[in-house]
């Protein structure tokens, strides 16, 4: 009984180290480029077929899939070898090789030169890419204030009151209908030929405090039909639109539409505009 | 009258769109020369290969021509529009250079002559090989320290492409610049000449 326990573990060692021969077979042939045609397939196949009721164990399944794995990849280098074969471009290697190795260094440039055509590229400053760059060189602030950070503390959002926005310093204590209205009517002298303007350029101002300010009568501007909002979602650009006269929205349909106003987006816009 | 008002709205129509061609195809704005069909196609206009056409006119007058590089690596016989707008378009020489010439744009002879041979060793290995064969190769009729100088320069230049197991493989620029089927018949031919 031992016997042949043991008899048959010396078989199982000897399918493994079969099978670690076809990988090693196999992984030569694509490390060196050998002729795939050298390896037969078959055999191997048959060879793989008649261990495979003896594993048991999870690896040595796992070494079984190895082995077919490398003939796979044999089989794909076979099909690659024929595909080149069959090509305009093949010649014998050797053949070329010998010549590349026979022909003078005067002779070989003679040749490339009949079926070299060289790309024609230019690389010019003109004088107005010159004007732009001094532009852009005297309007860039140096790195120390480029670099600064600004210290800022994130917060919670939370609803805010009139009452609170005034006492922030976000809103004047002047009539806010008074305010509103010249808001509008800035927004109407401001919008391009197209009746239109960037949301944030129009909210956006030189401080972070006068863009929270902006944005939240701008808000006020569409609720109270004084502007309409276009969102260009494919963009992702939002217009805002003045109306001549301020529309009635009692019977319309209205939704809420959250737009952002964090410092990060008033640094981003800075920094976008000063490009 | 109108009918001559129009062909010359016409006329300058089309001079403007070749100018903006050669343009796009000359001014280097990407890692790498000329321009891609749909970039000629946003640029100019669904015309585009005609307007390719009237600067190939032009081009030829000062031994230049649009060369058109398709994806595939066997180029089509009868190119699809979606084929030409994969394709990438480079001005190129329209005719051989001399060695002399070669010179002017500086250029070794021994230096094409290695490109030469690393470009036919390659082919003859099925599209690539490994640095150290083609190093071994150069060495026989070059110095070694110019033969990394050299493989190097060719593969900054875009003619080879060597990757991160030190296998070369032929770059875009030889697919845009040389005939390989024709470098290959010529080397073979010349080579029966001379046995």
């Amino acid at each position: 009984m031992g016997s042949l326990l043991s008899e048959k573990q010396r078989d199982i060692k000897e399918a493994r180290e079969e099978l670690q021969r076809i990988i090693g077979l196999c992984r030569s042939v694509e490390i060196k480029g050998l002729d795939p045609y050298i390896v037969d397939v078959d055999d191997l196949v048959k060879v793989i077929r008649d261990y495979f009721p003896m594993w048991k164990d999870s690896e040595d399944l796992c070494l079984d899939a190895e082995a077919v794995n490398s003939i796979a990849s044999v089989v794909r280098m076979q099909g690659e070898w024929v595909k080149r074969r069959a090509s305009a471009l093949y010649r014998d290697p050797f053949l070329i090789e010998e010549k590349v190795r026979g022909l003078p260094v005067d002779k070989m440039a003679e040749i490339f030169l009949k079926v070299w055509r060289p790309i024609i590229e230019l690389e010019q400053l003109t004088i107005k890419g010159f004007r732009e760059a001094l532009k852009y060189w005297s309007d860039l602030p140096p790195l120390n204030v480029r670099w600064q950070k600004i210290g800022y503390t994130k917060t919670e959002t939370e609803c805010v009151t009139r009452e609170e926005v005034i006492k922030e310093g976000v809103l004047s204590s002047e009539p806010f209908m008074a305010e509103l209205e010249k808001v509008w009517l800035e927004l109407k002298s401001r919008v391009l030929r197209d009746g239109k303007i960037r949301y944030w350029d129009f909210i956006g101002s030189e401080t972070y405090e006068d863009t929270v300010r902006r944005a939240y009568l701008t808000s006020f501007l569409v609720t109270y039909g004084y502007a309409n909002l276009q969102i260009n979602f494919s963009e992702d650009e939002i217009f805002i639109l003045p109306n001549e006269k301020p529309l009635n929205r009692e019977n319309s349909e209205t939704i809420s539409f959250p737009i952002s106003i964090s410092f990060e987006e008033w640094v981003r816009w800075k920094e976008k505009r000063r490009a | 009258m109108e009918r001559e008002k129009k062909g010359i709205d016409r006329k300058a129509r089309y001079a403007s769109k070749v100018r903006k061609a050669a343009q796009l195809l000359l001014y280097r704005r990407h890692s790498t020369p000329g321009a891609k069909g749909w970039e000629l196609r946003k640029k100019i206009g669904s015309d585009y290969s005609k307007v390719i056409d009237l600067l190939n006119e032009y081009l030829a007058k000062i031994g230049l021509t649009v060369k058109v590089v398709f994806e595939e690596a066997n180029p089509p016989e009868n190119p699809t529009i979606d084929q030409y707008d994969r394709a990438r378009f480079y001005i190129t020489l329209k005719d051989d250079l001399t060695i002399e010439e070669a010179k002017m744009v500086g250029w070794r002879i021994d230096d094409l002559a290695a490109l030469c041979a690393s470009i036919a060793y390659i082919i003859s290995r099925g599209g690539k090989a490994q640095r150290k064969e083609i190093e071994d190769l150069l060495k026989v009729k070059i110095p070694g320290w110019r033969v990394e100088m050299d493989l190097n320069k060719f593969i900054r230049l875009g003619y080879l492409f060597e990757d991160e197991n030190g296998q070369i493989y032929i770059g875009w620029r030889t697919r845009a610049e040389v005939d390989q089927k024709k470098l290959i018949d010529l080397l073979l031919e010349t080579e029966s000449k001379t046995e």
